[in-house]
């Protein structure tokens, strides 16, 4: 599914030159659950830019899903995105002024999907996360855990290849946290490829592989104690 | 469709701030209106009251010199040639020419009972009620022997008789022109105010009179009336090439016929038109760069927004229609919203301006296309600003 050989990315800050990821190889395979983790500054947000066809890599090789992810122009990348990439954020980011039916609709409106066929599959997908008696409540009138459950359905509903996760549980307290990791769990059985990004170990451990990040090179084998939290 | 209900969403969710938007294109398509409509309203006005007066009309108007250096403003000095009514009156020989009237006219004061005021003197031979197209609604109108005897009478107008006598049945009534006891034989009939001012205030003289009455022994214009339309043109030669056979100048006469009259009245009202129109475009152009400025405002409101969008696969493409549909439609609703207000506007004009503004069709469809166009050009650079955000940028912005 993905396939990264000598990513580097770099960032000019003033006079210098600093590479947020330097020579990254990564291997994950369809149908795996892992957390790439790693502390503030390590280059993990860079990746999942990356990972999720947000933006290129100076240099290397990124390979998703078959195919070779380099010059692409944006529009390109947008349309990968749109058609294989399910994005959940820790802000949640859903738009205020639609309901939690027309939030999860708006990236099948991007692939040109018909409204009977969004409505269908909107329903289908807000049923999944167990959120069906409140497809026309608006984000505000949601509680966290049911917003982020919102952000989830909506990173379902194109069907992606790969659904990728930054610090979802982030924004949430333990309890409900607990109950969205229970949800990527179940659609890890259901056969979905999920990449979660997060700098707690402990969420890191509820995955069945962690790739450990820092300062900007994957740490491997990682071990729990070379993680700095 | 759905991009369309997005930027009503939008434009809903913001409402104060897209009605203001809203409100320069609504001025500025109101003004765009109106305007035109009165310039196109006095643009008929006249038409029609030179066209009242007959298409066979030709009008002779003798430039006057300035007194001469020795002439001490004596009513000879005007021209080198005088001429004499019945000079004029062998005009009428010409086969292409009907009738003859040559005038005089000036302003003197008329009073009746305690009623005080100045008034336009017209004088002129009986041929001219038939000449102008405007005889009497009651009464005669000048005669022959009036014109012979300089007999006291006058014909007077619908309007000046009601500010004199407050009523129009003024036929045997006596009024005093610059003193002078005057017996009213006739009242014109009505034909409206014109720019031209309106012949409803005229006061009609025998020919003969008004010249002493106006100290003017000369003669500065005549109305001539060809037989008929087809033969304006003939008469129009006739009465030039007689003209320069008195004068040897053409410098020192003009003749106009109705068609040329027509088109001088047409071109000057068609400037205003353009003028009026050109003034109000203005306005709508200043209310589309507030449209550009409120949209400026929207895009860095919502870049977050846009990140969003972008992240979960819109294109390029989306996020500019997105925002162009969304100014197109605040420029479009100002367009709508302004022609029924323009139309509101141009109601009540029509009672205190006392003429009749119709718009056309074709006015109502360019304020409506200009202002679309406005949103247009004035949304592309925003949206396209919008367009242009990383995603990764818009993303993380706060």
């Amino acid at each position: 599914m993905i396939r990264m050989e000598g990513i580097r990315k770099e960032y000019r800050m003033g006079e210098n030159v600093v590479a947020a990821l330097d020579g990254v190889d990564i291997h994950i395979r369809p149908r795996e659950f892992v957390s790439i983790i790693g502390p503030s500054g390590s280059g993990k947000s860079t990746l999942m830019n990356i990972i999720g066809c947000l933006d290129v890599a100076d240099a290397g090789v990124y390979m998703f899903d078959g195919q070779e992810i380099n010059d692409y122009t944006e529009d390109e990348l947008a349309d990968i995105r749109g058609r294989k990439i399910g994005f959940v954020f820790q802000q949640f980011n859903l738009l205020p002024r639609l309901t939690a039916r027309e939030n999860v609709e708006l990236p099948l409106i991007y692939q040109g999907m018909s409204a009977g066929k969004r409505r269908a599959r909107s329903r289908e997908v807000l049923e999944m996360v167990g959120l069906e008696g409140r497809m026309n409540h608006k984000p505000s009138e949601l509680s966290g855990g049911q917003q982020q459950r919102v952000a989830i359905a909506r990173a379902l509903a194109g069907k992606p290849s790969l659904i990728l996760a930054d610090e979802p549980t982030g924004n949430l307290d333990s309890k409900t946290g607990a109950e969205v990791m229970r949800l990527f769990h179940e659609l890890h059985e259901a056969g979905n490829t999920i990449v979660l990004i997060t700098h707690d170990a402990n969420i890191a451990s509820q995955t069945p592989r962690s790739i450990h990040i820092h300062d900007g090179r994957v740490l491997e084998p990682a071990t729990e104690s070379e993680v700095v939290i | 469709m759905q991009t369309i209900s997005m930027a009503f969403k939008a434009i809903w969710g913001n409402k104060v701030r897209s009605f203001l938007t809203m409100l320069g294109v609504i001025i500025g398509v109101m003004s765009v209106i109106v305007l035109i409509s009165i310039g196109q309203g006095t643009t008929a006005e006249v038409a029609e009251s030179i066209s009242a007066m007959g298409t066979n009309l030709l009008t002779v108007s003798i430039q006057t010199r300035k007194p001469g250096r020795f002439g001490g403003g004596s009513s000879g000095a005007k021209g080198t040639v005088i001429l004499k009514l019945d000079d004029i009156l062998t005009l009428e020989d010409e086969e292409s020419i009907a009738s003859v009237s040559p005038t005089v006219s000036g302003s003197l004061t008329v009073k009746a009972g305690s009623m005080n005021t100045t008034a336009q003197i017209t004088g002129a031979l009986p041929a001219y009620a038939g000449i102008v197209n405007q005889g009497v609604q009651s009464g005669r109108y000048i005669a022959d022997a009036d014109v012979t005897n300089r007999s006291a009478v006058c014909v007077i107008g619908t309007e000046l008789a009601t500010t004199l006598f407050g009523n129009t049945d003024v036929v045997g009534n006596t009024m005093h022109i610059d003193g002078r006891r005057f017996s009213i034989v006739g009242v014109l009939e009505s034909k409206g105010t014109s720019m031209g001012g309106s012949t409803d205030n005229a006061l009609i003289l025998p020919f003969t009179l008004a010249q002493r009455m106006l100290d003017s022994t000369t003669i500065d214009s005549i109305y001539i009336s060809a037989v008929d339309s087809a033969n304006v043109d003939t008469a129009q030669e006739a009465v030039e090439r007689w003209l320069y056979r008195k004068y040897q100048n053409e410098n020192s006469y003009s003749v106009m016929n109705q068609t040329q009259m027509l088109e001088t009245a047409n071109e000057t009202a068609s400037t205003l038109s353009l003028m009026l129109g050109g003034i109000a475009g203005i306005s709508l152009l200043v209310g589309g760069i507030g449209i550009m400025n409120i949209m400026l405002v929207s895009v860095t409101e919502r870049t977050r927004e846009i990140g969003i969008r972008k992240a979960i696969g819109a294109k390029r493409r989306n996020i500019l229609m997105q925002f162009l549909i969304e100014s197109v439609v605040i420029s479009g609703m100002g367009g709508v919203l302004g022609l029924v207000f323009g139309l509101l506007l141009m109601h009540v004009l029509e009672g205190v301006l006392g003429m009749e503004l119709v718009m056309s069709v074709g006015v109502a469809q360019l304020a409506i296309g200009f202002s679309m166009g406005v949103g247009v050009i004035f949304g592309l650079y925003p949206a396209n600003k919008a367009a242009r955000l990383r995603p990764i940028d818009a993303l993380h912005y706060s």
